[in-house]
């Protein structure tokens, strides 16, 4: 439309979704990868993320282990990031996919609000994330697989909701718990006789830590905590007053408890 | 074959930015002002959907007047340029320059190569880690641009606005007293002897340096009222 001035994208009034804009844009901002396949085995892996809904919310909880293959690529990741006011995600699968996935997600949500001048609904933001994933499908094809874990507090319905992805963008919802990554399977083993769907925060917080530490006793990607480097798992807390990521202090108090308990029990919730 | 009659370059000019002028001269005013801690923004505004005043990223605010439809356009525009720029670099790298820079050159490209010209006139502002960092630029819709401190204010009564906050402005004002300042003054440039506009019919917002990461914040219903007085 204009010789000078801003590309005729920018003036168009058609959408208020970022990404879809992005892909009105002559530019190579969303990178197109060539053949993954070999990359797979070559890219760093996020491992187990869990989220626990309870009368407060949800908590949100994810180990600090990436792999390649057998290796471990790094040890204090981070793999739970807060996307709005009242939404987390965490992630599971190829870590650089996953944390631009997120990355554009962030923006997807706050580019809408503003633009629109209010937020999505709980559920417009979990069908958004869904149709994110899906534009990952090919890559997904190809072994680069991003798995979220997605939960926040929906302010229309007064309660905290999870919801859980399959690589194709599948979007189901989870009553009261849900965990993903390599050592999901361990973890949710660990939830299904630990959860109790009235505790309070702080008992779901404890949940979630044992159920990590079971995870990482049975799986080899998923990290235990390490007290000699003080890194700890990230937990994140969404009520009706938005988002609360612990502080490492909390968290290691929480985990020295966790830790002490399983020394006089190895296993752990002897009935 | 009729020749079409001949009009200066000049003429056409001077006729497109008359009829601007008269655009903008029909609408409501909005103030823009620095307190001691941000940018606040006040318009006369009735409508609680059609906004005058925006965010537009972290510590940049967005006000116009004219023409809703058309300044609409490139409020959503500045959202998206400083979306997209934070995305492809990092959050630190949206500044209310290179948007000033952008809406200047599409301003001048319309005004310039379209028939009708933009009615509208906008200010965007960026509030710094300290007053003096504060930044605030007007537009016109020819794409000139100024570099303005402490207040303006822009519409259908500016002048007389801008004598009323001349008035009373002081550098490092609290936020209750600069909203009040702005409130008389646009209360002053209706015209209407004793008019006092109420909260109903304002729509205030800030960017407050001192809020981490998203800065821009509405004022509204019981605070709005309690810092009117």
């Amino acid at each position: 439309m204009t010789a000078r001035g801003l590309h005729a994208a920018f003036l168009s009034a058609s959408t208020s979704s970022f990404a879809e804009f992005l892909a009105m844009l002559p530019s190579t901002l969303v990178p197109q990868a060539g053949s993954a396949r070999e990359l797979a085995d070559l890219t760093p892996h996020g491992t187990t993320i869990v989220a626990l809904r309870g009368p407060y919310g949800a908590v949100i909880a994810g180990d600090r282990r990436a792999t390649v293959g057998s290796f471990i690529a790094q040890r204090d990741i981070e793999k739970v990031f807060a996307t709005d006011e009242h939404s987390v995600v965490g992630i599971a699968g190829t870590a650089g996919i996953a944390v631009e996935l997120v990355r554009l997600f962030q923006v997807e949500l706050e580019h809408y609000e503003k633009i629109e001048g209010t937020p999505l609904s709980l559920d417009g933001k979990a069908n958004r994330l869904a149709t994110l994933l899906r534009g990952n499908l090919g890559l997904a094809m190809q072994g680069l697989v991003v798995v979220p874990l997605f939960a926040g507090f929906d302010l229309a319905e007064d309660r905290g909701r999870i919801f859980s992805y399959d690589p194709t963008g599948g979007r189901y919802e989870e009553h009261d718990f849900y965990a993903v990554g390599s050592g999901a399977f361990f973890a949710r083993g660990s939830l299904k006789k630990l959860y109790r769907p009235d505790a309070e925060v702080d008992s779901a917080i404890a949940t979630a830590l044992a159920s990590l530490y079971d995870a990482a006793e049975e799986d080899s990607a998923t990290g235990g905590p390490d007290l000699a480097r003080r890194i700890f798992p990230i937990v994140a807390v969404v009520t009706g007053d938005g988002v609360r990521f612990l502080p490492e202090d909390d968290v290691q108090v929480r985990v020295e408890a966790l830790v002490a308990q399983r020394m006089a029990d190895p296993n752990g919730g002897a009935l | 074959m009729s020749v079409p009659f001949y009009v200066s370059p000049e003429q056409i000019t001077k006729d497109k930015a008359e009829y601007a002028r008269k655009g903008i001269a029909r609408g409501r005013s909005v103030v823009v002002l620095q307190f001691d801690e941000g940018i606040l923004f006040v318009a006369e505004n009735t409508s609680r959907a059609l906004h005058k005043i925006s965010e537009i990223y972290d510590r940049i605010g967005f006000a116009a007047v004219g023409k809703y439809n058309e300044f609409e356009a490139l409020r959503v525009a500045g959202v998206r340029l400083a979306d997209l720029r934070g995305y492809a670099y990092d959050r630190r790298d949206v500044s209310v320059r290179s948007l000033a820079n952008a809406y200047a050159q599409t301003l001048a490209s319309i005004f310039i190569d379209t028939p009708k010209p933009y009615e509208v006139e906008l200010v965007v502002a960026e509030v710094g880690d300290q007053a003096a960092e504060d930044q605030i630029y007007r537009l016109t819709f020819d794409g000139s641009v100024a570099d303005e401190h402490g207040y303006l204010a822009m519409g259908g009564a500016a002048d007389a606005v801008t004598q009323g906050l001349a008035s009373g402005y002081q550098d490092g004002m609290e936020l209750g007293a600069a909203i009040r300042l702005a409130v008389d003054a646009l209360s002053r440039g209706s015209g209407e002897a004793d008019r006092r506009l109420g909260p109903g019919q304002l729509e205030v917002a800030a960017l407050d340096r001192t809020r981490p990461r998203r800065t821009f914040v509405r004022i509204n219903g019981d605070r709005l009222k309690g810092l009117l007085g």
